[in-house]
């Protein structure tokens, strides 16, 4: 009886996790594309800018920037298990470990998984990099609501 | 580094606190706003709401990796701030717990250094709109205070 979400990809997830990164104002700002996306597995970019710098005498990217882009693409991996238009997900709670700081310069990935899909809850998990999801700057959990019925939530 | 931290002692010394937005170019990006009159002598920190922030249009709610990447800068500036340390907190995790829906209001944090030792600093903050009682979100997060060459921890 454990659905695993694997399973549960439609056409109509899809599209949904397809249009959150053309039309949401906070991940436009910081420049968050959508670059592939499998039945299990989505994989987006933030193209590396100067604005996004966290310590300018280094050229790293700021952490919160990391966290954002696992956010909202883990919240699309969860979308894509979805089947109703009017559903929601929001986050419950995220931690990101730092493994090391991305490559100043450098445009950061995101892979993402939502590998446990339950009546209420959902949970995901990420790896940030480079070029090699193998070989990760960051590392991420996180769990997400689902809310039927149109309710709030960014 | 050294450049930084002396900016942020060049901000509390004029009282030039508009210099404290400006050195972080991600800062300046999301519109976070630094200044004095926080709790304990700390810093005041804001961010005014604008369009830009939301997460999805039409849910009028703040992104949540935004209110994240907030806590985790209100962070970073506290420790610069209240401490002598010896370059900027490299950050090692941080756990975001989100509570309520964060509307289109501006927002503010507060932040508490549970434990400063010589190479990390373990801190608590939270995200409010109209009542610090009920925040928005709340983070724990640990940050490296060693210059990247340091010793091994």
């Amino acid at each position: 009886m454990h659905t695993r979400a694997q399973d549960t990809a439609g056409p109509v997830g899809l599209e949904r996790a397809r249009r959150l990164f053309e039309t949401s104002p906070h991940g436009r700002l910081i420049g968050l594309e959508l670059v592939d996306r499998t039945a299990s597995e989505i994989i987006t970019r933030i193209p590396y800018r100067g604005e996004l710098v966290g310590n300018p005498e280094t050229g790293h990217l700021h952490g919160g920037v990391i966290t954002t882009l696992i956010d909202q693409s883990c919240g699309a991996a969860v979308l894509m298990h979805t089947c109703a238009e009017e559903e929601r997900v929001v986050t419950l709670d995220l931690r990101v470990d730092h493994l090391r700081p991305a490559e100043p310069g450098r445009d950061v990935y995101a892979r993402c998984a939502c590998y446990r899909l339950a009546g209420e809850v959902a949970f995901a998990r990420a790896v940030a990099y480079e070029d090699d999801p193998e070989e990760p700057f960051a590392t991420s959990m996180s769990a997400f609501m689902r809310l039927r019925g149109g309710g709030g939530g960014g | 580094m050294a450049e930084l931290l002396e900016q942020v002692r060049a901000a509390r010394e004029a009282g030039d606190y508009q210099r404290l937005t400006e050195l972080v170019p991600y800062a300046r990006l999301i519109g976070m706003r630094l200044e004095p009159g926080g709790p304990q002598g700390g810093l005041a920190i804001r961010m005014p709401y604008r369009e830009e922030l939301i997460g999805r249009p039409g849910s009028g709610a703040l992104h949540g990796g935004l209110l994240g990447a907030f806590l985790e800068h209100a962070a970073i500036m506290q420790i610069l701030w209240r401490a002598e340390s010896c370059c900027l907190p490299r950050i090692v995790n941080f756990h975001v717990d989100y509570l309520r829906r964060a509307g289109e209001a501006e927002t503010h944090a507060t932040v508490d250094i549970r434990r400063q030792g010589r190479r990390v600093a373990n801190v608590h903050a939270s995200a409010w709109q109209s009542d610090p009682d009920r925040p928005v979100a709340a983070a724990r997060g640990h940050f490296l205070l060693t210059p990247p060459e340091g010793p091994p921890r």
